[in-house]
This record gives C-alpha cells, sequence and structure tokens, in this order.
C-alpha cells in the first residue's frame, strides 16, 4: 500500500474513470449549501467530511494537486450516502454519486477496506453467501444473547465487521424463501408479482418478508419469490467495487426477466432504487440488458408504494391497531424513490393506529447500508440524534421501509436504553389485516 | 512555517485541531469564491478566546498569516489563504450564551449558525434579521465580519444595524471588548462598527452581542410583472415615495427570467423586462393597507400582471420564483461569479440596461437579479474558468459592469464585501485619500501584517 498514487496512476488503469467527472465536479460553486443537510459534516465538522470538500479532493485528484492517497479513502468513505446535499444542491452536482465515483476510484487503486473485502467476497457466490448465513441462522443461538423481548440480540462473539456491542437481528435459523414455496398460490389470483426479498429480509428480518406474504394474499396476489434471486449489489456498489456490483445486478435482472411478471415487489427502498434506478444506470451502455433492465425498472414498486398507488387496498378489511407510532424515512426512500406518502397512508388507514410525526423524519439513521461496518462510532453518533427524535414524539415504536434502518434504529433504541421497537411498516398493515379477521 | 510552529499550535489546541495533511489542508483551500485557492500550511480550530489569543500571539511573534474561516461561504475570496500560513476555523466556538429579554440582546460565539440562532429565539417572538442567502450555513462571525445583509435588508438594514458590541482578539493577541449592551452608546469612536465588515482584517471576532427585533406579525407577498423596464424603476420608486418600505423588494432582470422560466417553469413570460417580487410585514392591519398601496403602485406604472397571495400557499409560489434565480443560473454553466455592485436605487433600471449591454458586448452571460429596494444587485456571471480565452471576456466584463455602477454613483458590495474580488476597483471608488486612511488603520491594528493580508484595503 502506498500513498503515491497519483491520479495517473488511475488513469493508466481506467482512462475515464475519474477524468470523465471533471465536468460534473467544475458544477460546484463552493457555495457551501450542502454544509447545512450533510450528517456526517454536522458531527465531524471538518470539511473534508462534506460533500464540497469531498469534492474538492476529488478535484485535487484530478489536477495532481494532492495524491491518491489512504487519506482521500478514508475522506470518501465518510459518507452515508443518503443523498441530502444532492437533494439541497442549487446547482444540482449529483455529490452521492459522485462521491461513489471516488470511492471506485480508490477501489481500483488499491482495494477494499479488509473487513468489507471479507464480506463482499462472500456476496458474489450466491451459494457460499446462502451456506454461510444460513449457518449463521443455525448456530445462530451460538453467536448471539437473544435480548429479553425485543427482535434485537447482542453479537456475543466478534462477527467481521461488526462491532462487540453492536445490537443486530439475529440471522433467521430458517431463511424466508425456505419457509415458503417458490409460488404462493391465491384462488382467483388478482396479478402475479414477483418479491425480490433483498437479503436482510430473506435471512434476517424474515417476519417482515411473512408480513409482505400475507397482505399480498389479502389483496388475491399471486406471489412467487424466484429462488435464484441474490442481493441487489448496493452494498457492494456503494463501497466501490463496481465490477462486483454489475456481476449481481445482471443475475438478478436476468432471473426476473424470466418470469414475465406483472409487477415486481420490495420491502426496501433501496432494494426498490437498485432495480429502478441503478440498475439502468449501471447498463447505460450495453444495449441488450439495458432493454432488459428498463423493462423491470418500469414494473419495480416499494410494497407501501405498490399498495396505495398500484393495488389501491380496501381499507374497509383492516381493524384496530391500538398504538402511537412515528416514522422514519430511509433516505433511499425519501431522496431515491421519492416516497414517502405511500408508507403515512398506510400507517393512518390503520383503525385505532396513532400517527405522529417527528422533527426532519428523513434525516438519515446513520446506517448507510456498509457504512457503519467501517464507521461504526460516527454512524451512532448520527443515530443518537434519530433517537432523540424519536423519543420526543413519545410515540410507542418508530416504523420504517427498511431493514438497513430497522436494525439501526433497534441499536440505537437499545444503546439509549428506549423501551421501543422499531418495525417495518408493512408488519403493522399485517397485523390490521390480522385484526379485521377478528372482527 | 516550521515544524516547531505546528507543534506550538498543537500545545494550544491539542493535537486533533490542527490539521496539516495534504488533503485536510487542500480542503481549505478556498470558499465560494471562484478562481482564488491556496493552500495553508495548518488549519486551526480553536475551542475559546483564551485560545485564539494565544494563536495570534503566536503567529504575530513568527509573522505568520492568519485567516479566520467560518464556514467559508463567502464571496470575495475573504478566507483563502493566499499567502499559506495559518487557516483559523472559528466553529467550535459555537454556543449561545446568552438570550436577554429584557434588554432584547443575544450574546453569542462566532461559531454559531445565523439559522440556529433564529430557531433559538423565534420560538420567543424574536428575530435577528440580517438573512443572506446561506444563513442556513454562515457563521454569526462570518456575516458580522462580512457585514452580511440579505433579502430583507432594505428595511432591516445589514448586520452593522444589529452588532452592539464585540469581544475580538487583536492581531498581538490581546483581547478587546468594544460596545455592549447599551442601546445609546456614543463612548469614543465606534469600535464595534469599524470591526464589523472588517473581513478578518483586523481582529478575530470571539464573542458577539447582538440586538434582536419582535418577529413581525404578518407577511404578504406581491408579484408584477413589467415588459419595460422603465416603468418597473417608476414603481419602485413609487412604493418608496409613498412612504413604504416593504421588507423585500427584489427585481429580475429578462435574462434570469428566461433562465429561471426555462427551468423551474414558474409561468414569467419570456419578453417580461423585469419581475418584482414585493413583501410588507409587520402589524396585520399595516400590512393589509400598505400591500393595498403597493398594489397601487404597481398599478400606475403599469405593470403588465400583479399578483397577490392570499395565503402561505401562494406567497411560497410567489417566492418560487427568486429563488429559483441562482440555481436556475448557476446550473447553466461550471463556473458562477455571483457579483454585487450597488448603485442608488432610482439608477437601478440604467444598471441593469448597462449591464445586459455589457454582456452582449462581450458575448458572455449574465443574469441580473437582486434587491431593487435599496440598490443591491447581483450580476451573476456564468462561465467556465477552464477556458482562457472566455474569462478574458469574462473578467472584462466584471471590469466595465464595476466602473458603471460606480459611475452611476453606486458602491462595489451593498453586503458581500471585498476580499480579493473587489480589490482591483476599490481604489477607482474610494480614491487614493480615503485608501491611505483605510490602510493607515489596518497598520494601526495589525502592525506586522498577518490578519488576511492582502485583502480589503490591499497590500500595506
Ligand atoms: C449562494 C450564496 C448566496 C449568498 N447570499 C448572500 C446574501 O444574500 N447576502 C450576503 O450578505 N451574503 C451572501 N453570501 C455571502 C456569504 O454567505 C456571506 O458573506 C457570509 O456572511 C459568510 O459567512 P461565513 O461563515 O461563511 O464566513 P466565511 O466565508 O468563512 O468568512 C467570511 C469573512 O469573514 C472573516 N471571518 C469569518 N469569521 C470571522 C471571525 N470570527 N472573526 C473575524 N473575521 C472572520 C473571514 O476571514 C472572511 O474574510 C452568499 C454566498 C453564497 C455562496
Ligand atoms: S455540492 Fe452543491 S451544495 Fe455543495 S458546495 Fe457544491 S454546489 Fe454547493
Ligand atoms: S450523501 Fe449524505 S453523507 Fe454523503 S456527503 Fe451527501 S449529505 Fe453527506
Ligand atoms: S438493498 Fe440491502 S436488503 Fe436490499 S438486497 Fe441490497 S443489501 Fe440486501
Amino acid at each position: 500500500m502506498t500513498d503515491k498514487i497519483t491520479a495517473k496512476d488511475i488513469n493508466e488503469q481506467d482512462k475515464t474513470l475519474l477524468a470523465d467527472l471533471q465536468d460534473a465536479l467544475a458544477n460546484c460553486m463552493k457555495c457551501g449549501n450542502c454544509m447545512e443537510v450533510c450528517p456526517v459534516y454536522k458531527e465531524v465538522g471538518k470539511e473534508a467530511a462534506v460533500a464540497r470538500g469531498k469534492l474538492s479532493l476529488m478535484e485535487g485528484v484530478l489536477k495532481g494537486a494532492i495524491p491518491l492517497s489512504a487519506a482521500f479513502d478514508t475522506a470518501m468513505s465518510k459518507c452515508v450516502s443518503c443523498k441530502a446535499c444532492t437533494a439541497k444542491c442549487p446547482c444540482g452536482v449529483p455529490a452521492d454519486e459522485l462521491i461513489l465515483r471516488g470511492r471506485q476510484a480508490a477501489v481500483k487503486a488499491r482495494g477494499l477496506h479488509p473487513i468489507k473485502k471479507k464480506v463482499f467476497a462472500l456476496l458474489k457466490s450466491r451459494q457460499l453467501f446462502d451456506f454461510s448465513l444460513r449457518m449463521a441462522g443455525i448456530f445462530g443461538p451460538l453467536n448471539f444473547k437473544k435480548l429479553p423481548g425485543k427482535m434485537a440480540s447482542l453479537a456475543r462473539f466478534p462477527m467481521p465487521g461488526m462491532d462487540y456491542k453492536r445490537v443486530t437481528a439475529p440471522f433467521a435459523s430458517t431463511p424466508l424463501r425456505n419457509q415458503y414455496p417458490e409460488v404462493i398460490k391465491v384462488d382467483k389470483p388478482k396479478m402475479r408479482v414477483g418479491f425480490f426479498t433483498g437479503c436482510t429480509i430473506n435471512y434476517m428480518y424474515t417476519d417482515v418478508g411473512q408480513s409482505v406474504l400475507n397482505v399480498l394474499k389479502e389483496n388475491d396476489i399471486e406471489v412467487t419469490m424466484p429462488s435464484l434471486q441474490h442481493c441487489c449489489g448496493t452494498p457492494v456498489y456503494m463501497s466501490g467495487d463496481v465490477d462486483s456490483a454489475k456481476i449481481l445486478a445482471k443475475h438478478n435482472i436476468e432471473v426476473f426477466d424470466e418470469y414475465n411478471f406483472d409487477y415486481i415487489v420490495s420491502a426496501c427502498g433501496s432494494c426498490t432504487e437498485a432495480f429502478r434506478i441503478e440498475f439502468p444506470h449501471l447498463f447505460h451502455d450495453e444495449p441488450r440488458m439495458k432493454e432488459m433492465t428498463e423493462r423491470l425498472a418500469k414494473k419495480t414498486y416499494e410494497i407501501s408504494e405498490f399498495l396505495i398507488d398500484v393495488v389501491k387496498i380496501d381499507k374497509s378489511k383492516l381493524g384496530p391497531v391500538n398504538t402511537t407510532v412515528t416514522l422514519h424515512d430511509p433516505c433511499h426512500m425519501a431522496r431515491g424513490i421519492k416516497v414517502t406518502k405511500q408508507p403515512r397512508e398506510v400507517l393512518k388507514s390503520i383503525p385505532g393506529l396513532k400517527f405522529v410525526e417527528m422533527k426532519q423524519p428523513d434525516r438519515c439513521c446513520g446506517s448507510g447500508g456498509s457504512f457503519s461496518l467501517g464507521n461504526y462510532e460516527l454512524s451512532r453518533k448520527i443515530n443518537d440524534k434519530k433517537i432523540a427524535d424519536i423519543a420526543s414524539t413519545n410515540a410507542d415504536l418508530v416504523a420504517t421501509s427498511c431493514g438497513t434502518c430497522r436494525m439501526h434504529l433497534m441499536d440505537g433504541l437499545h444503546q439509549n436504553k428506549l423501551d421501543k421497537n422499531a418495525l417495518h411498516v408493512i408488519q403493522l398493515l399485517d397485523q390490521s389485516y390480522k385484526a379485521g379477521h377478528k372482527k | 512555517m516550521e515544524k516547531h510552529h505546528i507543534n506550538a499550535l498543537k500545545e494550544i489546541v491539542g493535537e486533533e485541531n490542527v490539521l496539516t495533511s495534504a488533503e485536510d489542508l487542500y480542503c481549505y483551500s478556498y470558499d465560494a469564491t471562484p478562481g482564488h485557492a491556496h493552500m495553508p500550511d495548518a488549519v486551526v480550530s480553536p475551542a475559546n478566546t483564551m485560545e485564539t489569543s494565544q494563536i495570534l500571539k503566536l503567529a504575530n511573534d513568527n509573522r505568520i498569516p492568519v485567516y479566520t474561516r467560518g464556514s467559508g461561504t463567502n464571496l470575495s475570496a475573504g478566507c483563502v489563504p493566499t499567502k499559506g500560513g495559518i487557516v483559523l476555523l472559528m466553529t467550535r466556538l459555537n454556543k449561545i450564551l446568552e438570550v436577554d429579554l429584557e434588554n432584547l440582546v443575544a450574546v453569542a460565539e462566532p461559531g454559531v449558525i445565523v439559522a440556529d440562532l433564529n430557531k433559538e429565539i423565534a420560538t420567543l417572538g424574536l428575530i435577528y434579521p440580517p438573512d443572506p442567502g446561506t444563513v442556513a450555513t454562515a457563521t454569526l462571525g462570518g456575516t458580522v465580519a462580512e457585514n452580511a445583509g440579505g433579502l430583507r435588508g432594505l428595511k432591516y438594514g445589514v448586520s452593522k444595524h444589529y452588532i452592539m458590541g464585540l469581544e475580538v482578539v487583536l492581531a498581538n493577541g490581546d483581547i478587546m471588548n468594544t460596545g455592549g449592551k447599551n442601546v445609546k452608546d456614543v463612548s469614543g469612536y465606534d469600535m464595534t462598527k469599524l470591526f464589523t465588515g472588517s473581513e478578518g482584517t483586523l481582529c478575530v471576532i470571539t464573542k458577539i452581542i447582538t440586538k434582536l427585533v419582535p418577529a413581525p406579525e404578518a407577511k404578504k407577498a406581491m408579484m408584477a410583472i413589467f415588459k419595460d423596464l422603465d416603468n418597473a424603476g417608476k414603481a419602485v420608486s413609487a412604493i418608496i415615495a409613498a412612504k413604504i418600505i416593504p421588507a423585500t423588494l427584489e427585481i429580475m432582470d429578462n435574462a434570469t427570467i428566461r433562465t429561471v422560466e426555462d427551468y423551474a417553469k414558474v409561468g414569467l413570460p419570456l419578453d417580461a423586462q423585469a419581475v418584482l417580487l414585493i413583501e410588507v410585514d409587520g402589524n396585520p392591519i399595516v400590512v393589509e393597507k400598505e400591500a393595498e398601496k403597493v398594489m397601487e403602485a404597481l398599478k400606475a406604472n403599469h405593470a403588465d400582471f400583479v399578483q397577490i397571495a392570499k395565503d402561505d400557499a401562494e406567497r411560497d409560489k410567489l417566492w418560487a420564483a427568486r429563488r429559483a434565480a441562482l440555481p436556475a443560473l448557476a446550473k447553466l454553466r461550471p463556473t458562477t461569479y455571483v457579483e454585487d455592485a450597488t448603485v442608488p436605487r432610482n439608477k437601478v433600471p440604467d444598471f441593469l440596461r448597462a449591464v445586459s449591454s455589457i454582456a452582449k458586448a462581450n458575448n458572455v452571460t449574465i443574469g441580473t437579479f437582486g434587491h431593487a429596494g435599496d440598490g443591491n444587485m447581483h450580476p451573476t456571471i456564468v462561465c467556465d474558468i477552464r477556458q482562457p480565452e472566455e474569462m478574458k471576456r469574462v473578467y472584462k466584463a466584471m471590469d466595465e459592469m464595476f466602473s458603471a455602477a460606480i459611475e452611476l454613483g453606486g458602491t462595489l458590495s451593498g453586503e458581500h464585501g471585498i476580499g480579493l474580488g473587489k480589490l482591483p476597483w476599490m481604489e477607482q471608488q474610494h480614491g487614493p485619500v480615503t485608501m491611505n486612511a483605510m490602510k493607515s488603520i489596518k497598520r494601526a491594528l495589525d502592525p506586522n501584517l498577518i490578519l488576511n493580508p492582502g485583502k480589503l484595503v490591499g497590500e500595506c
């Protein structure tokens, strides 16, 4: 590992990687507006942590003013990819994406963070991935100490990349897709949808997957969970390993295209964003893949969005769930696919449920996909602010639409000694349907 | 700077508050002004006045330049460390120390974000009026040092109208207090006003006593579209002549209107020569009356279209066009210069016409928007700083633009300050006697010329 890699060196490997960014970077007028919203900058307080600083560093590398050093990597890794800067930027600079490109450059130059490297090597082989996560599930009770009451447990043995104190969801003893047949039939199906489970739901939060299946069944929808689906690749992509991300994406696209579903649903903002935005982006210059990806992108929906906009659920079937709920908007829902109304509509249609809005519900929870693997302390600080906002609503529980957020919120609630639960929006809807049957 | 200086700085503020890696230094080589970047030798961030004082003493004894920095959002290269040395980052001094309701003043440290001060006092029904476009990011210290203004400058003025007292550290490290909580205070030279707007060249501000004012109870926004620029100018004069001082009286020229329309589709006619956005605020009854009078003035001066906002949603819609002005222009080309030339308010149409013909003659893109009520215009030049041939034309246009402003009896800056950006025209505006007096003040307070050297009054 050397500190002396320059833009010239990377460009010898990949002539376009950073160089074609020059125009995009030049559009940043350095107004500093991104300072207002960047959760990482708010904690770190240094220019290198805010989008403006990170973009400048990339410019500096391109100009040859500074080397592509380990410190450059560190600066690029200090980003939760929450897109807040991009949403705020008056010049329309897609800073979050450009920062990912900065990571790619760093990855090209010297490989991934060692912990992430281990995790991602695993991700690339579907069988190996499945095997090890299932093993984790089977031996879960050994690895995790269950905490009383909640869907959370404490890692007892150090996991690669997991902070010792950190609360995570236990790996499921049986992954979701092994709990059901591939096709879940209903009488008189209204439509056929493919469920992209994503890894969090398949291996950890099977309870969310079950709720998705229940709710779709309630609405006479036939669901297929293609057995060959794999992780969407977002974490790998975020870390700058584009080649691996493309392998995963291509696999998923080909698998889902085979089935010819009416719609594809997922219960995670990032997964939806992957199908809808990232995949088409990854294959924009490969005509066959591009066409296939765009076809899938058009029919992909996040579950709340799907139920409200497409299915238009019959709210009269819902029974009471007597609890007070606040909602956290995952970054990739709020700014990625811009879905914020529908989860609220779902919650507000549940009888008995009292919905209270927290301050800045769309501010990042600090998890940032695999960001928290490498920057746990920082991600905790960001999360503490979120937890304080949740606490000040006095809600019984916080709902969200992303497994990673749920896990991080759960951890935060535990670390802050708050006896509250974090659930997926769809779990509350499932409870409401169940209560409706008892009516 | 030498190694032992860095070590001494670390002794003062602690290891982690001195940044020296190439990456960190690069991140403090710029501010929001295009084309002036330069690397410092160290970035030092003190926690309090004492540390600030020790840093300055060290710098002064060793002739190390010091560039004080808040959020680095200024548009005059004010905190670019053009001669290397220390960037003194004030953002760790970020506490609101006191909100004194009996005297209606707040005491705060310089690193407090202006919007955060306003959030804190909003619940008390008070405001701190200076509201630059960057309120949500700029620091109190930076706005005081720049004498920043904002959209409500016409009625509420700029920073200097709200600063009652300061604690500052002088170049040699001495700590000095000016002013205080006294509403009336004519004891001695007005050092508070001298330091307000001194752009980091005379002192480092470490504490600020601000005046607070009651928040207006009601607001009313109106928009008028003019196909004839002179009519717009006459409407502005008529409003003022009717003895109405709106909080906001904004104008956009045709180039800006076309750009905004293309980008935000807010429904502005492309052939309009000016759009005025006016907001009156205050007591609800007075606001209603004033709004009526403004509407009359607009109609009497042949506005081609007028609209008054009935509720908050409509107010937001009217504001949308003005808010889109800078983003829309900034998106056209990579480099954006937001200039700040100001003319007496009855000269606004003349100035707009001059700018548009200068733009045409030099083949550069300039959209002008700004505060018509106080004559503070923001001609915004968009270009690509990487194209040397284009930049020659841009610099020539800038030159002609500032000369035009000065010839109309105007000033180089209404709120952004001088820094390095406007320095070339200072002598033209002020003449040698004034420049000499200003330089004498600089030399008296900073004999070793360590504070933001070369800025505002130039080399001494
Ligand atoms: C998009 C955009 C819109 C803007 N709109 C407006 C506007 O409407 N009105 C307006 O007035 N300005 C505006 N500005 C300019 C800028 O935001 C203001 O000048 C602001 O006051 C700078 O604050 P800052 O904290 O970023 O200071 P900085 O940029 O960090 O510093 C500004 C100057 O103050 C000095 N300084 C900073 N802190 C101290 C201190 N503690 N003691 C002594 N000197 C100090 C610095 O040396 C420098 O010379 C705008 C800028 C941008 C990019
Ligand atoms: S990224 Fe956008 S918001 Fe941030 S400094 Fe650049 S132009 Fe401003
Ligand atoms: S994406 Fe989020 S964390 Fe990353 S730079 Fe932008 S605002 Fe900061
Ligand atoms: S976005 Fe997250 S949950 Fe969804 S597939 Fe990717 S890694 Fe798994």
